[in-house]
């Protein structure tokens, strides 16, 4: 479990993270959404400790990050580009940092294979794929079988294959009862791995639903019209209220209706439809229309549904 | 590559013993630090063998005091100064650099404990390596000078004080590389404080009014390690114990920033 209340950090003039408050639950996996520079890295260096907030407090199974006795068996963390030293081998890498907590050899080997990089055990850290890279981050996530996981952008350079295979992980940790923690600018990454969604833009918090709850309002469809009659069918429309936007003669975008009911509002009054075609906003368009609003207007509600898990 | 279910390892604490244990791994895993080691070996027991050789094949009666003393044949230290001090930049820029400090902390939240170890570590290894290349420098060029019987024993008078002090010496240097990495950070930046520190300060403070600059110069790191590591007597200098004394300030001071700015700063 991650609480943050109030997590706020400061660069001089920038507000990097503001006044930001969620709680990630155990059992699930927690997507944490959002543009490039929206503050998701700031905020988890904040909740291992590596930055002070500016204000606002965060703590992590119930202690701020530095009070725990043996931290590697709390949380276990992949932090943005590695984190590790070029020059040393993936094994001895996991060695030095397992001898922190006196986690010994025989688990060191353990989670080589279980991330699969066997074979490059042995060879410099710095010759590393970013794939492979990723790999040794999650294997120093795991050495201390943490009940918290943290992971900055873990399918970052990962292959497909990778890419299935982090996904399986992370479900399987939750379904264990772990909290994991999963930071993405990608929506379709998280539509497929996280359950539930705290979604940021400049630094500000915009959502805290269920990944159901975001995809099924996202799910607020267009319908395209192709119509001879296309002004007097706006007339009609606005008249009743529904959004129609229109971007070049003979055709109109309708919000609020669906492509039936514009179809028998059309036939009652005699009007003459070429073409009527449901479009839904993907994910990905959802998110941006969600992030931008943050950008434009910078004062968001958050929501206030979901926020539980 | 399944995913098995993951075995519980024994929960440990972290304990100052572990955290040494942690950076005794990250200095020995480095093919880097046993070249550098092995650098700093050589440039020390080189230079007492060329400085035994030359002083040996030279007219004795023109040489200047300082060629004479016992403790020429460890002059090396001047050299093998940078080597250690970079050694003990890098040993904590190199995880600046490529952000391995962010896993260090978050594996040890109290970096302080991290600074102290990695501290220890580098001094025992400096301690010990250059201790037995100073005595190595020593008895290597002994052997060219004893031959033309200008040779001189550890039972001489401040020999035995010079040749263990370079050790010493050595040591403090890597630890104030060290301190400065804390401090600066990056590793192009540390190592030129370092040889700013040690080189181009005293270049500097010698184009000062002699009645000013000489008392400053003898509290400089270079001059009070000169005071301590020569067996014979130095003009202009502290008495070679309070030149340690100085070395050991210097050092603290270091340390002291580090310690200020490490508890401040974010990763």
């Amino acid at each position: 479990m991650i609480e943050a209340q109030g997590l706020t950090k400061q660069y001089g003039e920038k507000i990097a993270v503001d006044n930001l408050s969620f709680t990630v639950e155990p059992g699930v996996v927690t997507g944490f959404l959002g543009p490039n520079g929206a503050g998701k890295s700031t905020t988890m260096r904040m909740i291992l400790g590596l930055d002070a907030p500016t204000s606002g407090r965060v703590t992590v199974n119930g202690r701020a990050y530095a009070e725990h006795a043996g931290p590697l068996h709390e949380v276990g963390a992949l932090l943005e580009a590695g984190a590790i030293h070029t020059g040393r081998s993936a094994a001895n890498h996991l060695l030095a940092m397992a001898a922190t907590t006196g986690i010994g050899r025989r688990r060191v080997e353990e989670v080589i294979d279980l991330v699969g990089l066997r074979e490059v055990a042995h060879k410099r850290a710095g010759g590393f794929s970013l794939g492979m890279g990723q790999r040794l981050g999650i294997a120093s996530a795991l050495l201390g079988d943490p009940r918290t996981l943290i992971l900055d952008e873990p399918v970052n350079g990962l292959d497909p294959e990778g890419v299935r295979w982090i996904r399986t992980l992370l479900r399987q940790l939750a379904d264990e009862g772990r909290t994991v923690f999963l930071a993405s600018h990608l929506m379709s990454d998280m539509a497929l791995t996280a359950e539930h969604l705290i979604v940021v833009g400049r630094g500000r918090l915009i959502r805290d639903m269920s990944v159901d709850d975001f995809i099924a309002g996202a799910s607020t469809t267009a319908v395209h019209v192709r119509s001879p009659d296309d002004a007097r069918l706006r007339d009609l429309l606005l008249a009743d209220g529904i959004e129609v936007a229109s971007s070049e003669a003979g055709r109109l975008q309708v919000t609020g209706m669906t492509s039936d009911d514009i179809g028998y509002r059309a036939a009652a009054a005699g009007l003459t439809l070429l073409e009527l075609t449901p479009v839904q906003a993907s994910l990905e368009e959802a998110f941006m229309a969600l992030t931008r609003d943050a950008v434009e207007y910078r004062a968001p509600t958050p929501a206030s549904e979901g926020i539980a898990a | 590559m399944s995913v098995a279910r993951l075995a519980a390892p024994p929960g440990g604490k972290v304990t100052p013993g572990r955290i040494l244990n942690s950076e005794w791994i990250k200095f020995r895993t480095l093919r880097s630090s046993w070249l550098t080691l092995l650098g700093a070996v050589v440039a020390m027991v080189g230079t007492g063998l060329v400085v035994g050789y030359v002083t040996s094949t030279s007219d004795w009666a023109t040489l200047d005091g300082v060629a004479t003393f016992a403790s020429a044949t460890v002059r090396g230290y001047l050299l093998t100064q940078l080597i250690v001090g970079v050694l003990g930049v890098l040993f904590v820029t190199g995880e600046y650099g490529t952000g391995m400090i962010r896993s260090t902390f978050a594996a040890v939240p109290r970096r302080l404990h991290v600074l102290a170890a990695k501290t220890v570590v580098f001094s025992a290894v400096a301690l010990v390596s250059m201790t037995l290349a100073s005595f190595a420098a020593f008895f290597g060029g002994q052997i060219f000078l004893s031959a033309d019987g200008h040779g001189s024993s550890l039972s001489d008078p401040g020999a035995l004080r010079a040749v263990a002090g370079v050790g010493v010496y050595l040591m403090l240097v890597g630890a104030l590389g060290g301190a400065l990495g804390w401090i600066v950070r990056s590793t192009a930046g540390a190592i030129t404080a370092l040889v700013a520190l040690l080189l181009i300060l005293p270049v500097l403070v010698g184009f000062l009014p002699a009645s000013v600059g000489t008392d400053i110069a003898k509290f400089l790191p270079s001059d009070a390690a000169e005071a301590f590591v020569s067996s014979g007597p130095v003009a202009n200098a502290l008495a070679p114990w309070t030149g340690l004394g100085v070395l050991v300030l210097w050092v603290a001071l270091a340390l002291a920033a580090a310690t200020v700015l490490l508890r401040r700063r974010d990763t």
